[in-house]
């Protein structure tokens, strides 16, 4: 998809990780992690769980500062942002976690626009942007429900509505098929598969390897593993 | 003002996403509403006892007293002597002999009314009214020594010292009950802000999620907090004020149980109490919120 977007005019990466360690504590997760997520690329990232899955995520998404190297959002250095900047940086990236968390006291609809109140935008004139996401994920049955009164695939999807509804150029989806059934799976994969094809840079750290294959056959995606506290790019024979 | 403003802007996004905390949040305006409503009692006590302090030095400098103590014989005498002393001396005004009649008033509050004065071997009192400039009470002490031994010179200081100072020193510790008052409103909503901000850590972690920025999250906080500290300190005012006006208005007696209502513009004071509540927990929550925030990623 990477030829909808003209290289020369946007930055290389959207993220770009140089020599980067994470250590909690005494030992270290992640060591000399370098790499470039390029615009409109999809990546897939594996590993065992327990290997830095959700930590490599959070250096992507500013949540957690490397302890060594170089982590490069959208050409401007972690260690150079402010918590401002940080959260000015979370509306150009959406998240999906496998455990997504709402405020249980809103419901779905007023959830999914969130990020457009906090962002300062005014709701009213983007109502038919949110019926139009509601309807694209399938929840525009269950808009004025609360959250807590979800299945796991509808908060999955609620969640993906609620990361790209500020049109994110990033999506960041950790283990987002981990509490739902197969078929909820591929429903959600073929979302994400169509905001690639939109342009979207997209990564997914699952470590659902029938899921990869799946994706394989529509969208030309790239698989990140982790192991032994690198992250490798793994060979195309999955 | 415009803290103020920003803190009951209705109806904005950021009031909906804190959830709503029912029986805490009538704690904290109930805890709001009675401070203010000792806040009032304190005001109204420094104001009382500074009115006071004011009116026991003006009044009681306003005259000193010569009083002549001699037997019946020399009386006369040694009053001429003190009048003429009296006349003659810089920064007195007029001078004044207390006539029969006026003595024994002065006295019908001991012996009862209608009692025969001369058959008492009473002081004559001189009433002596000083010029604005005041004179030498030590001077004139000396003068009068000399020549009418036994007059004496009070020129009430010994009583106004003690009572003015106890009534500023009155009006000191009612400023200071202020004080503490407004700085436990401070810790109370301070307590109650950091409760509010570890109970919707998961809001906060959504909300950081999604791209909130310290200020907004703090701000849904703040709002809150401001709105509820007001509430509850105009109703404690407005409770505390009523009670004032209830009380006995004997505004002539210069008691200071009795003293304790406002009086003209004073009565508009307490109405900054609601408006300082509102600062106090203005600054208090966004300092809490600022604090839990920054530990936050």
């Amino acid at each position: 998809m990477e030829q909808n977007f003209p290289l020369e005019r946007k930055p290389k990466a959207v993220i770009e990780l140089e020599n980067v360690a994470y250590s909690y504590g005494g030992g270290e997760l992640l060591s000399h992690v370098s790499l470039k997520l390029a615009p409109g690329s999809f990546h897939f990232l594996t590993g065992p769980s327990g290997a830095g899955k959700t930590t490599f995520l959070k250096l992507l998404y500013g949540a957690l500062t490397p302890t060594a190297g170089q982590v490069m959002l959208f050409d401007r250095d972690m260690h150079s942002l402010n918590r401002d900047d940080v959260a000015e940086l979370r509306r150009k990236i959406g998240v999906v976690h496998q455990d997504c968390q709402f405020l249980d006291h809103l419901a779905v609809a007023e959830n999914v626009a969130l990020p457009l109140s906090v962002a300062g935008y005014d709701l009213a004139s983007e109502q038919d942007n949110l019926q139009e996401l509601m309807q694209w994920v399938g929840l525009t049955a269950r808009a004025e429900a609360l959250p807590p009164q979800l299945s796991g695939g509808e908060r999955q999807r609620a969640a993906l509505a609620r990361a790209v509804i500020l049109s994110p150029d990033v999506i960041l989806a950790d283990e987002p098929t981990g509490n739902i059934d197969w078929e909820m799976s591929q429903r959600l994969l073929t979302l994400l598969i169509e905001l690639n094809k939109m342009g979207k840079t997209v990564l997914v750290a699952t470590h659902d390897l029938s899921l990869i294959r799946v994706a394989k056959a529509s969208v030309q995606a790239r698989v990140l593993r982790i192991a032994d506290r690198r992250v490798q790019l793994a060979g195309a024979d999955l | 003002m415009s803290v103020l403003a920003t803190a009951f802007a209705r109806d904005t996004p950021a009031d909906k996403i804190v959830p709503p905390e029912g029986f805490t949040a009538q704690l904290t305006t109930f805890a709001a509403g009675a401070m203010a409503f000792l806040a009032v009692f304190a005001l109204a006590l420094s104001l009382a006892a500074g009115r006071l302090a004011e009116r026991w030095g003006t009044a009681l400098a306003q005259g000193a007293t010569v009083r002549i103590t001699v037997p019946a014989d020399q009386q006369a005498a040694q009053v001429d002597a003190a009048m003429r002393v009296l006349e003659t001396t810089a920064g007195v005004a007029s001078a004044r002999v207390f006539s029969d009649a006026e003595q024994s008033a002065l006295l019908a509050p001991w012996f009862g009314d209608g009692i025969d004065m001369s058959a008492l071997p009473v002081p004559r009192l001189i009433a002596v009214l000083p010029a604005d400039q005041g004179f030498d009470p030590a001077g004139l002490r000396l003068r009068l020594q000399a020549e009418a031994p036994g007059a004496v010179l009070d020129d009430h200081g010994r009583w106004r010292g003690p009572l003015t100072s106890a009534a500023m020193r009155l009006r000191v510790l009612g400023w200071l009950s202020i004080g503490l008052i407004l700085l436990t409103t401070a810790i109370m909503i301070t307590l109650a802000a950091s409760a509010a901000l570890s109970a919707n850590a998961q809001v906060i972690s959504v909300l950081r999620l999604v791209g909130a920025t310290d200020a907004f999250i703090a701000n849904a906080f703040v709002r809150r907090f401001t709105y509820r500290a007001a509430l509850g300190a105009l109703v404690g005012v407005v409770v505390a004020m009523i009670g004032l006006l209830l009380l006995p208005d004997q505004a002539g007696e210069a008691g200071i149980l009795t003293g304790l209502q406002l009086a003209g513009w004073h009565w508009f004071l307490p109405l900054a109490i609601p408006i300082l509540s509102a600062l106090v927990a203005f600054g208090a929550t966004r300092a809490a919120a600022r604090r839990t925030l920054e530990e936050l990623t």
